[in-house]
C-alpha cells in the first residue's frame, strides 16, 4: 500500500519537473513533438531506475562503510556517465530497434539533473533498496507524464498566432506555468 | 605542448590521475572543514536553545540527554539552569508528517511544563504556506499561539481535529506535523522532568563550546 | 579591451539564462527570494571559474576520448569542495539551496563552458570567461528572485515593501517561477530587438 502512495506522490503531488524543478532542460528542450517526448521519457525511465539502483548500492556498500560520504557527488556522476555509455553500447548490440528509438536521447541523459537528483534524494531520505526503486521508477513516470503533456500543448501552440515578443520560449514557459498550476491541485491528496 | 593521443594507456593514466588527485584533494578538504562544520552545527543548536529557554548560565549542550520518545523517535533534551536552578528544558524532536520531508523542532518548556518558546530547526514546507510555522505559532492572535500553554491542559491539535490551536491558513498538514512534533516534545519532557529535579545542582564550570565533544 | 570583451560576452551576448537558456533547473528552483538567487549564482560562479581554470591548464594532458568524464570529475570535485565550505561557513544558505548545490555538477552551463571555451583557450581567458558567464547567471537569478520575492511576499532582499497579505503567493510557488521567467524573457527579447 505504501508503495502505491509513494507512486501517486511522486507522479502527481511532487512531480519531479513541475514542482521539484529537476530535469527542466530536457523538459524544455525535447518537448516540441510528442514522438520525441515519448522516446525521451522511455530513455529516462530506463536509465533513472538503473542508475538509482547502482548508486544506492555504491553508497551503501562502498562509501558508507569506509566513511567516504564526501565522495558522493563525484562517484555518483561517474557512475551515471559510465552507465549511460554502457547502456548505449549494450542496446546497440542487443536491440537495434530500441536503440533506434532511444539512442539519440542517451547522450543527453548524463547531464539530466533528475538522474543525479533522484540518486541523491534517495540517499537523503534513507530509503531502502526496494523503496528507492519504486521512487525512481515513479519519478520517471512523473517526468514522462509532464513531458508528454507539455509536448502535446506545444504542438497545439505552434499552430496559434502568438504576439511577437512572446513567441518561442516565453509562451512555452507560460504554458508550463499553467501546467504546474494544474498539478498544484493534486497537493495534499496523499501524505507520506 | 602537443595534445596527448587517445591511446588506451594515455586514457587510463590521465583519467586515473585526475580521479586520484580529486579524491586526495577532497579528503584533505574534508579533514579541514570537519571541525568548522561541527562548530557551525553546534552554534546553531546553542542559539536555538537560547531562543527557547529563559536566560541560563550553564551549558545545556554539555548536559545533553539523549533519549527516545514513547513512539521510538530520537529526541534530545537540554536542561537550562540559572546558577544551578533549573529554569527550562529545551527538547529537540522531529515529525515525519511534514508536507515535504521531516520537520525538526526545538521546543522549550518551563520546569512546570508550560511551553516557553520554540524554534524550527529544519523544515521543507511550501514557501509562503507551511514555512509560516516559523513564527505563526508564537504570534498572539486568536488561538494560534502555543507559547505559554500547558499541553497537559490544552488539546494541542488543530481546531479542525477538535483541538485548541488554530492551524496555519491553508496549511493544515504542516500545522498537524508541527503540533505532532510539539506533543512528542512534551512527552519527552515529561519523561525526563523527574530526572531533572528542580532542586539546585552543583554546576559544572560553564564549558566553552569548543571543549564540548558530541559524538556524531 | 579584449579581456573586457570576454566578460561582457558572458554577461550580455551569451547570457546563460536569457540567451542560451541553459541551467534552467536552479534558475527556476532557487529563485524564491533575491538572496537565494544571489547565493546560487555566486556558488555557480565559483565552480565555473575554478573548473574553467583547471580544465584549461589540463587541456593538453587529457586525451580527447576521455575528455567528458575528466571534465565531469574536475567539476564534481569543485562542487564538493564548495559544499563543504558552505556547510562550514554559511550553513543557513546551504540549507535553503539544498539539493541544488550538488546539482551544479550537472548544470549544463558549467560543462558547456568547459567544452566550448576552456578546452580551447588559455587559463587566464578561461577564468575571465567563467567570471563573465557566472556574473550573467548571477544577474539573471538575482533579477528573477527579486521579482518573485517582491510580487509574492512583498519584500525586497528581506525588507518589507508592502504587507505580505497583498502578496500573490503564487509567485513564490512553482508555477510563479515559470510565469515570471516567461515575462522576463519576453521583455528581454523586446529590448534586444530594439537595440
Amino acid at each position: 500500500m505504501i508503495y502505491i502512495f509513494m507512486f501517486i506522490a511522486a507522479v502527481f503531488v511532487n512531480n519531479i519537473v513541475l514542482s521539484q524543478f529537476l530535469g527542466i532542460c530536457p523538459f524544455l528542450g525535447v518537448s516540441k513533438k510528442i514522438n520525441t517526448a515519448t522516446g525521451m521519457s522511455g530513455a529516462v525511465a530506463f536509465v533513472l531506475t538503473l542508475a538509482t539502483i547502482i548508486t544506492w548500492i555504491v553508497y551503501t556498500y562502498l562509501l558508507q562503510p569506509y566513511h567516504l560520504e564526501y565522495l558522493q557527488t563525484v562517484s555518483f556522476i561517474l557512475v551515471i556517465a559510465s552507465l549511460v555509455q554502457l547502456v548505449e553500447i549494450v542496446l546497440k548490440k542487443i536491440s537495434p530497434a530500441l536503440y533506434q528509438s532511444l539512442g539519440v536521447f542517451l547522450p543527453l541523459i548524463s547531464t539530466n539533473c533528475c538522474i543525479l537528483g533522484v540518486a541523491i534524494l534517495v540517499i537523503q531520505k534513507h530509503y531502502n533498496l526496494l523503496e528507492s526503486v519504486v521512487f525512481a521508477f515513479s519519478t520517471a513516470i512523473g517526468f514522462g507524464l509532464a513531458l508528454i503533456l507539455f509536448a502535446g500543448i506545444r504542438e497545439q501552440l505552434s499552430l496559434l498566432k502568438v504576439p511577437k515578443g512572446m513567441q518561442g520560449m516565453p509562451v512555452a514557459l507560460l504554458s508550463a506555468g499553467l501546467l504546474a498550476l494544474a498539478f498544484m491541485g493534486f497537493s495534499g491528496i496523499v501524505k507520506l | 605542448m602537443k595534445k596527448l593521443q587517445s591511446s588506451l594507456t594515455n586514457m587510463v593514466l590521465s583519467l586515473g590521475i585526475i580521479a586520484i588527485a580529486a579524491a586526495a584533494l577532497l579528503a584533505w578538504m574534508n579533514r579541514l572543514t570537519e571541525e568548522p562544520i561541527r562548530l557551525a552545527e553546534l552554534a546553531k543548536q546553542e542559539s536555538a536553545i537560547k531562543e527557547v529557554s529563559p536566560a541560563f548560565t550553564n551549558s545545556p549542550v554539555a548536559e545533553e540527554i539523549l533519549t527516545s520518545s514513547a513512539d521510538g523517535e530520537q529526541a534530545a533534551c537540554y536542561p537550562a539552569r540559572d546558577n544551578g536552578r533549573l529554569v527550562g528544558v529545551a527538547v529537540k524532536t522531529v515529525s515525519h508528517n511534514g508536507f515535504n520531508g521531516d520537520i525538526e523542532l526545538m521546543v522549550g518548556f518551563t520546569p512546570e511544563g508550560n511551553i516557553y518558546n520554540y524554534s524550527v530547526l529544519k523544515q521543507g514546507e511550501t514557501p509562503g504556506l507551511g514555512t509560516r510555522m516559523v513564527d505563526w505559532f508564537k504570534t498572539d492572535k486568536n488561538r494560534q499561539s502555543i507559547v505559554g500553554r500547558d499541553p497537559a491542559r490544552d488539546n494541542m491539535t488543530v481546531s479542525k481535529d477538535g483541538g485548541d490551536v488554530d492551524a496555519i491558513t491553508s496549511a493544515t498538514i504542516s500545522s498537524r506535523a508541527f503540533l505532532d512534533a510539539v506533543n512528542r516534545a512534551y512527552g519527552v519532557f515529561r519523561q525526563v522532568s523527574g530526572q531533572l529535579s528542580a532542586a539546585p545542582v552543583a554546576e559544572a564550570a560553564p564549558a566553552d563550546t569548543t571543549g564540548v565533544v558530541t559524538n556524531n | 579591451m579584449k579581456k573586457l570583451g570576454i566578460i561582457l560576452n558572458g554577461l550580455v551576448n551569451e547570457n546563460p539564462t536569457f540567451v542560451l537558456m541553459l541551467g534552467m533547473c536552479p534558475t527556476l528552483a532557487t529563485t524564491t527570494s533575491a538572496i537565494n538567487g544571489l547565493g546560487m549564482g555566486a556558488a555557480t560562479m565559483f565552480v565555473l571559474i575554478c573548473s574553467n581554470l583547471v580544465i584549461s591548464l589540463l587541456k593538453n594532458l587529457i586525451p580527447d576520448n576521455v575528455r567528458i568524464p575528466s571534465f565531469i570529475v574536475v567539476i564534481a570535485t569543485f562542487v564538493t569542495l564548495l559544499e563543504m565550505i558552505m556547510k562550514a561557513y554559511v550553513p543557513a544558505l546551504y540549507e535553503s539551496l539544498g539539493l541544488f548545490i550538488p546539482l551544479i555538477v550537472v548544470n549544463c552551463i558549467v560543462l558547456g563552458r568547459a567544452e566550448s571555451f576552456a578546452s580551447k583557450n588559455g587559463p587566464f581567458d578561461s577564468m575571465l570567461d567563467g567570471l563573465g558567464i557566472g556574473l550573467g547567471f548571477t544577474f539573471a537569478l538575482t533579477l528573477l528572485g527579486m521579482v518573485r520575492e517582491l510580487l509574492g511576499a512583498g519584500t525586497f532582499f528581506g525588507m518589507t515593501v508592502f504587507p505580505d497579505r497583498y502578496g500573490a503567493l503564487i509567485f513564490v510557488l512553482a508555477p510563479g517561477a515559470f510565469i515570471t521567467l516567461a515575462y522576463l524573457l519576453a521583455i528581454i527579447n523586446k529590448i534586444r530587438k530594439v537595440s
